[in-house]
């Protein structure tokens, strides 16, 4: 059996809307439990005393990771199939930012936005309000800004293509930046913690 | 006005501050979703293109014109064909609502209130969120996904832009953090 399912054609657009709202029940289910429907959870990350944000993400990254690399590796997961977000380094700095402020300004990200909605988070409702105002803007700025958008296109790229550095390798080095990350995050939470 | 507050973490040891599941339990579990997005789906978990269907929906419900005239609104309509909320994304998102509902349902955690820190008027956090929605929309366009699309999905395959996006979303977090920790803390 090859995988991706879809890709290799297992089942249609139809099933695929099916699918999505399992995966989706799956996600929101996580998100709330790890305690990312509430606002003050999520930027306590960018105050240092829980830095649960950067637990369960990176968690979530490494054991995708390592998913995608033994399943590529043993033949059951063609990783061409999976589709890339092509790079444009440029927009993606500049964008990558900006959401950053937002997440300190406005509490939440889209996903968690929707947790919060769901578990009756006013602040949560506001946001996602703000964000198909900020939607509107975008839509209405986008012929102007379309140069920038666009600008510095590299492809569909990863970062072992990039530095020209085994896949298995760089595995290797997030998992260990991770590792690392989680016991300089719990230490900085127990200093911040004793602090306060 | 709101829930429990916030402990400091690490004062219970095996499980999260606030009642809420042991980050690395949590991520374990999201990290499978997102596999099974992969594997079953061949493309990851997103967050933004949800509301950017919804939208495009909305406005062309409201001024089709104007709609099926603006180039980016055109790009989630379409030839008119399917309806633009029969989207992936857009079904997706209504399993995270679904999802996140029942997982606070089981843990006694809905019901309304405004997440803020004791400093913080009502009217001031929610003013902030709906300019912290604002920004974060035009980031998530810049960047072509959000936190979900870009950050989670594109750093579990090594997408180049993807990481250049999450260390960005860091240091502007931080940047901001000390000019907004009156709403917080």
């Amino acid at each position: 059996m090859m995988t991706p399912l879809y890709k290799y054609g297992f089942f249609g657009d139809e099933m695929s809307l099916i699918v999505a709202v399992l995966l989706g029940i799956g996600f929101g289910f996580c998100l709330e439990r790890a305690g990312f429907g509430s606002a003050r959870k999520l930027a306590a990350q960018f105050y240092l005393y829980d830095m649960s944000v950067f637990k369960v993400m990176f968690t979530a990254i490494v054991t995708a990771l390592l998913g995608v690399t033994y399943l590529g590796w043993i033949g059951w997961l063609d990783l061409s199939q999976v589709y890339l977000v092509p790079t444009y380094l440029a927009p993606q700095i500049v964008g990558g930012l900006v959401l950053g402020v937002g997440f300190v300004v406005g509490g939440y990200c889209p996903g968690t936005s929707a947790a919060a909605v769901a578990t009756g988070r006013i602040d949560g409702m506001v946001y996602a309000l703000g964000i198909f105002a900020g939607t509107f803007v975008y839509a209405e700025a986008y012929p102007a800004i379309k140069g920038f958008v666009n600008a510095t296109p590299m492809g569909q790229v990863t970062l072992p293509q990039v530095f020209d550095i085994p896949w298995g390798v760089l595995v290797f080095a997030v998992v260990l930046m991770a590792v690392l990350g989680f016991w300089g995050a719990t230490r900085v939470e127990r200093w911040i913690g004793s602090r306060s | 006005m709101s829930a429990s507050p916030i402990e400091p973490a690490g004062t219970r040891p095996g499980a999260g501050p606030g009642g809420y599941a042991n980050p690395y339990v949590a991520g374990i579990g999201l990290g499978l979703v997102l596999l099974g997005a992969f594997v079953i789906m061949g493309r990851g978990l997103g967050a933004s293109g949800a509301f950017s269907s919804t939208l495009a929906w909305l406005v062309n419900l409201v001024a089709p014109a104007h709609a099926q005239a603006n180039e980016y609104f055109q790009g989630y309509l379409g030839d008119g064909s399917t309806h633009p909320l029969k989207a992936w994304l857009v079904f997706e998102v209504i399993g995270v609502l679904t999802g996140a509902l029942l997982s606070g349902l089981l843990a006694g955690r809905v019901h309304f209130a405004i997440e803020k820190g004791p400093r913080a008027t009502a009217a001031l956090r929610l003013a902030c969120a709906f300019l912290g929605g604002m920004l974060m929309a035009f980031g998530a366009h810049l960047a072509r996904g959000c936190t979900s699309g870009q950050a989670l999905t594109g750093g579990a395959l090594l997408n180049v832009g993807s990481w250049a996006f999450m260390i960005m979303v860091f240091v502007g977090g931080y940047a901001a953090a000390w000019f907004m920790r009156w709403q917080w803390r």
